[in-house]
């Protein structure tokens, strides 16, 4: 099973190199391949078509690529699975594949939105993967229900659109663009972040992305840190026509995006599950690549995209190597020392934090420095805040990486006696995103370094209108100044977490500020009483009381009224022949006085006869 | 004679029915009380009959002109001589039922 | 003359029930039966012109003629009571009832008049197979219900019936401000009626429609009938009965009264979306299945009537394409619920959990019905509710987006129920074996096989209801 799993994918991994070389070639124009109509109304018509461009086809690559080592990685971590479980696992994780190349393949927003349901729904399915756990499961419902949010705005957006200009193809909707006035294009704009703050889990639609750390590792890697969450960049990217023209919009992707980076990065700080620390800088990163966006370096996003593709997929995979090693153990304070026991994950981890710290010359420096420059170009304070939340990304993933791997090991006895490095097919995946963690940075490097060099932006140029024009602006001199701040905080905050927790490990519960920061700022709680208790409390109010009483009151009201009153008036036959005739002389009196006396009730029988 | 002592006469037998009718509880006097409305009723259709026609009756006294109203007179006891004796039956039935001619026993059917 | 045979074959079998004595006799005449309809349903779907139509003196004294034909709509609405019968008794084929024969007759009495409904174009004769609709399913509800049958099934008759006589009033009114006191469609579709005359009409009808299918707030006789009736009954009901309400507004209602519609558009549109929001926070906290999907329900056929009234093209495809889609996937829930409840005895969530380790095939089947139920991508309901959300958008953007919340809070209701009933550890009480006959397996891969394939290729059931589209959106322009 593992092995039709993964074959698949290496064989869309080989389509998707070819379509990559293909689309390298210089004067190379997008192509729309239509499948079939889709929807075709008077209205409107919706093909189900795809198109290759440039930017689909580096997506291609990520996903079919990053997939397939997942894939092969799966085929030994879940190799505890029953059969049947094992096949399920990777009929999900192929279905993931497909609605995750659906979405980047798309023509039109409806197929991309396809693809976008497509993948919360893998999520949920793999979430939740373990249904026996209700915790899981809660989780997962969690994150297709917040997802659910993010389309809302996605659909609207997607409406608004096909109402204005009645198509929804990308060609189509970019050539009309002008034809927008500025509000429209702000809400359009605004309702498609909605739908990316969703699924790329930004604030304040989160919080589904921590919990989601419930599925199986190789889940968290491909889907909630290397992929799927990356598809809100991808639209803003495949949108940035139409974002280009609302900077109130890119202000605030741009404010989100990095207010979500230094939330993340601040409860990052003080998690224990490695998991946990994980998900959280996933979010952070997250955040960075918005913070790019809005600043209007949409390939410095997605370039961040695809470095944190490999150094995060490798985190994961190299967390997943840990908790396999220590029996489903995720609590980095009962780990420890693991250098020895672990080499090959040891080393691989390091370069990844070291990628993910931005150290020069892994990938992770290129991409981020890159976003940075074009913040600091923009706006002074936003390059401030990136800056701090760099510094302290290097601290946290450090802080991880000591409490993992250095010091004493500080499980069981038992744990420490099954301690052992993973198979193969595990470690093998892990070595090529290392490489790729180190090397990957080399496709975008920076013009003070080599001119021209940015092989990266020269490929996207032809999908992003006016892309880096802002990475341009800085003097020489300004540039090596921003990268000299970044690094050297990175290189603080290194030593700093290297010299402190390879000694002194952190066990304790954290105290004020660290404890908010534990409790990640207590924002589900928060939720928690905001929308879901007020949410379910309207839901029984409504259930119990309007429902109940009020509607169907009235409903049965109406029935026990009738009820009633032929109770009442059943009364009169008192079967007393007296009364009866009584009736009958009082109604021969009243009917006598109406006929011969009539014309002085005219007003009354006037009402009567009409 | 002034026709409304006819007629006033007729409605004052007419009121004494029904009042009766409408307090006694004895059947045998709501009958009794019954009969008195149709004879005031009679007597006030002899009467409008020979008021209407009365010049025509004068000039040709063997005419039967406004003969109509006194007919309905004799269909009116007719009838009533038959409504007796249903209606006599059902009251010794009855009594022979209740040992009593008291109409308030007669709720039966309201349940 | 294929048209009068969608209505006289059930009718005729069903009357032939009543004196079949043996059970597995009954069962498999009603089956033979239904599956007869659906081929004759599946020959009017490539027949056009004067082959569906037919027409013939009935009432000639109240000169309302005998006369039936299908459109895009009609064919498309006869087909999906053609295909849930067979569905519907295939899949039941083991449940138990006392006097089968009489079940099976009054099901396929029900057939009949719902066959009629959809295929009248005289206004008595519409009105006279929408109670030969209702009577039947009174008796179903009443004599093989739950315990509380009587009272419920009463206040459904009830309820449904003095909708009924509201629309007689609205029929003879209408009868007599034709020239000629005609019921023939097309002497209806051209009334001149002051606007007073038309508001006061146009209500007697919408009440009767509103109350059938249901719209907030006439909804309250549907949870309480849908927990108390036999399932298969149920299914009838839901899958296709409300439909006839949605019909009638499409059929009878717009045309009719095209200028009291769009002058109540709006307060119905507000009702219709408020009622939305209303159910889908009572489904939340139901703990009874039937009720919960029953809820459900009204919430997406109040998407419906929303969208019927945005006087937009779009919309009403959607609807047209939505009641199909809605037929199929509720009759697929119901009968989950129905296997759930012979196999476990309880419909309580609170009592169910983790049959997903009993009952795997039975759970990945819910599991595409429940995602189907939400309006998933590449369910049939996608494109519906696409289309439908599409056009009370394009109408208020407000309306649109309240709606819009709708779709949120179906995700939590039946994510939840799916996780209540299939994850989880299994609750103490189940200690036995769930056997999921393959007849009923085999029905919902059938339904979950039509709900794919017209969440993938949705064009051939757009392509079929074009033509009604065109003309409705022509007459209320």
């Amino acid at each position: 099973m593992g092995l039709i799993g993964c074959g698949v994918i290496l064989a869309s991994f080989a389509v998707s190199l070819g379509i990559f070389f293909e689309v390298k070639q210089d004067g190379f124009q997008p192509q729309v391949i239509t499948l079939f109509e889709f929807i075709k109304l008077p209205a409107f018509t919706i093909p189900f078509a795809f198109q290759v461009d440039q930017l689909s086809s580096l997506f291609l690559l990520i996903i079919t690529g990053v997939g397939f080592l997942i894939h092969v990685y799966s085929t030994a971590y879940m190799q505890e699975e029953e059969d049947e479980h094992y096949g399920r696992y990777f009929s999900y994780l192929n279905l993931f594949v497909f609605s995750m190349l659906l979405l980047v393949l798309g023509a039109n927003y409806v197929i991309m939105f396809i693809g976008w349901e497509g993948v919360g729904l893998c999520s949920y399915l793999l979430i939740g993967f373990w249904f026996k756990n209700n915790n899981y499961n809660y989780a997962a419902r969690k994150a297709f229900v917040m997802n659910r949010i993010g389309d809302l705005g996605f659909l609207l957006a997607v409406f608004w659109i096909l109402g204005k200009l009645g198509t929804v193809n990308y060609s189509d909707v970019f050539a009309n663009a002008s034809t927008f006035s500025t509000f429209e294009v702000t809400a359009i704009t605004l309702l498609l972040f909605v739908g990316a703050m969703g699924k790329s889990a930004q604030i304040p639609l989160y919080t589904w992305l921590p919990d989601a750390m419930a599925g199986p590792t190789p889940v968290s890697a491909l889907i909630h840190a290397a992929t799927m969450v990356t598809a809100g960049i991808y639209m803003i990217v495949r949108s940035n026509v139409l974002y280009n023209m609302a900077p109130v919009t890119q202000t605030v992707v741009a404010v989100i995006g990095l207010a979500t980076a230094f939330l993340a990065a601040t409860i990052a700080l003080k998690q224990n599950d490695i998991k946990k620390v994980l998900a959280y800088s996933t979010v952070s990163q997250l955040g960075y690549m918005f913070l790019g966006l809005g600043v209007g370096a949409y390939t410095g996003a997605v370039f961040h995209v695809m470095t944190h593709a490999f150094f995060k997929a490798l985190l994961f995979l190299g967390a997943g190597s840990v908790i396999h090693a220590m029996h489903h153990e995720q609590d980095i304070r009962s780990m420890g020392g693991l250098k020895k026991y672990l080499p090959i994950t040891h080393i691989t981890f390091l370069l990844a934090c070291l990628a993910i710290s931005g150290i020069p010359p892994f990938s992770g420096f290129f991409s981020k420095d890159e976003i940075l420059a074009a913040a600091y170009e923009h706006n002074k304070v936003l390059w401030v805040v990136g800056v701090i939340t760099a510094g302290m990304t290097a601290f946290y993933m450090f802080r991880l990486y000591a409490m993992t791997f250095l010091g004493q090991f500080r499980g069981t006895h038992e744990q420490e006696h099954h301690l052992h490095e993973s198979p193969s097919a595990m470690t093998i995946p892990l070595i090529i995103l290392a490489i790729l963690s180190v090397v990957g940075g080399f496709v975008g490097i920076p013009e003070v370094f080599a001119p021209n060099a940015h092989a990266l932006e020269h490929f996207l140029s032809p999908v992003i209108a006016k892309s880096s024009e802002a990475a341009h602006g800085l003097d020489h001199g300004t540039e090596y100044m921003l990268m000299g701040v970044s690094v050297g905080l990175a290189v603080i905050a290194i030593i700093y977490a290297w010299t402190r927790f390879s000694k002194k490990p952190e066990i304790a519960e954290p105290q004020g500020a660290g404890k908010f920061f534990a409790e990640k700022w207590y924002v589900d709680e928060l939720y928690d009483a905001i929308v879901a208790r007020p949410l379910l409390a309207m839901a029984n109010f409504f259930k119990n009381v309007i429902e109940k009483s009020g509607i169907d009151g009235i409903v049965n009201g109406v029935g026990r009224g009738v009820n009633y009153a032929g109770r009442q008036i059943r009364l009169m036959q008192s079967g007393q022949v007296g009364n009866y005739i009584l009736l009958m002389v009082l109604s021969m009196v009243l009917m006598i006085i109406l006929v011969f006396y009539g014309n002085n009730l005219n007003p009354i029988l006037n009402y009567f006869s009409k | 004679m002034p026709i409304t002592y006819y007629i006033t006469l007729s409605v004052v037998l007419f009121c004494i029915g029904v009042v009766g009718v409408l307090t006694r509880r004895n059947a045998i006097i709501i009958f009794m009380c019954v009969e008195l409305m149709l004879n005031a009723v009679n007597l006030m259709l002899v009467a409008f009959s020979k008021m209407h026609n009365g010049n025509a009756i004068a000039s040709a006294p063997n005419s039967t002109v406004g003969i109509d109203g006194q007919l309905f007179v004799f269909f009116i006891m007719v009838v009533a001589a038959a409504e007796v004796c249903v209606g006599l039956s059902i009251i010794v039935m009855m009594y022979r039922n209740t040992h009593s001619v008291d109409v308030n026993f007669l709720n039966r059917l309201k349940n | 003359m294929t048209t009068v045979l969608l209505i006289v074959v059930p009718l005729l079998t069903g009357l032939l029930s009543f004196f079949i004595k043996e059970e597995r006799s009954a069962k498999a005449w009603a089956l033979l039966s239904a599956v007869v309809t659906l081929a004759i349903s599946l020959i009017t779907l490539f027949q056009h012109g004067s082959s569906v139509s037919f027409d013939a003196s009935w009432l000639p004294m109240l000169s309302s003629r005998f006369s039936v034909s299908l459109d895009g709509m009609g064919k498309m609405l006869t087909l999906l009571t053609a295909v849930s019968f067979p569905v519907i008794f295939a899949s039941t084929y083991n449940n138990k009832y006392k006097s089968p024969n009489a079940f099976y007759g009054f099901m396929l009495l029900t057939q009949a008049g719902l066959m009629g409904v959809f295929c009248a174009t005289d206004l008595l004769l519409f009105y006279f197979f929408w109670e030969l609709a209702l009577i039947p399913a009174y008796f179903l509800c009443s004599k093989w219900g739950g315990e509380k049958r009587i009272a419920v099934t009463f206040k459904f008759f009830i309820y449904t019936f003095l909708g009924s006589l509201l629309m007689l009033v609205g029929i003879l009114y209408v009868n007599f401000k034709t020239p000629g006191h005609s019921f023939a469609i097309s002497a209806l579709q051209n009334l001149s009626l002051t606007t007073g005359e038309e508001n006061f009409v146009f209500w007697l009808f919408f009440i009767a429609f509103a109350i059938k299918m249901p719209v907030f707030p006439f909804h309250t006789w549907q949870p309480d009938t849908y927990e108390q009736s036999p399932t298969a009954v149920t299914m009838v009901l839901s899958g296709v009965m409300v439909k006839m309400g949605v019909f009638g507004v499409v059929r009878w209602l717009l045309p009719m009264f095209p200028n009291a519609s769009v002058r109540m558009a709006d307060v119905i549109m507000i009702m219709a979306v408020v009622g939305m929001i209303y159910t889908s926070l009572i489904a939340i906290r139901q703990d009874d299945m039937k009720r919960l999907i029953a809820y459900s329900s009204i919430a997406h056929i109040g998407l419906m009537a929303a969208s019927l009234f945005t006087g937009s093209a779009v919309g009403i495809q959607g609807v047209l394409f939505q009641m199909f889609a809605h037929g199929v996937n509720i009759i697929g829930l119901w009968i989950v619920v129905d296997v759930i409840e012979q196999q476990t005895g309880t419909r309580k969530l609170s009592e169910l959990g983790g049959l997903a380790q009993k009952a795997p095939t039975l759970a990945i089947l819910f599991v595409v019905m429940a995602f189907a139920n939400i309006a998933l991508p590449l369910t049939n309901s996608f494109v519906g509710e696409f289309l439908m959300f599409n056009s009370v958008f394009q109408r208020s953007v407000i309306l649109g987006g309240v709606a819009g919340i709708s779709i949120i809070l179906a995700a939590v209701y039946t994510l939840w129920m799916v996780q209540k009933i299939f994850y989880g550890e299994l609750t103490g009480k189940q200690n036995y074996e769930i056997n999921v006959p393959v007849n009923t397996q085999l029905m919902l891969g059938v339904l979950v096989a039509v709900v794919l394939i017209f969440g993938v290729f949705p064009q051939p059931m757009l392509n079929l209801t074009n033509d009604t589209v065109t003309k409705i959106s022509a007459q209320i322009k």
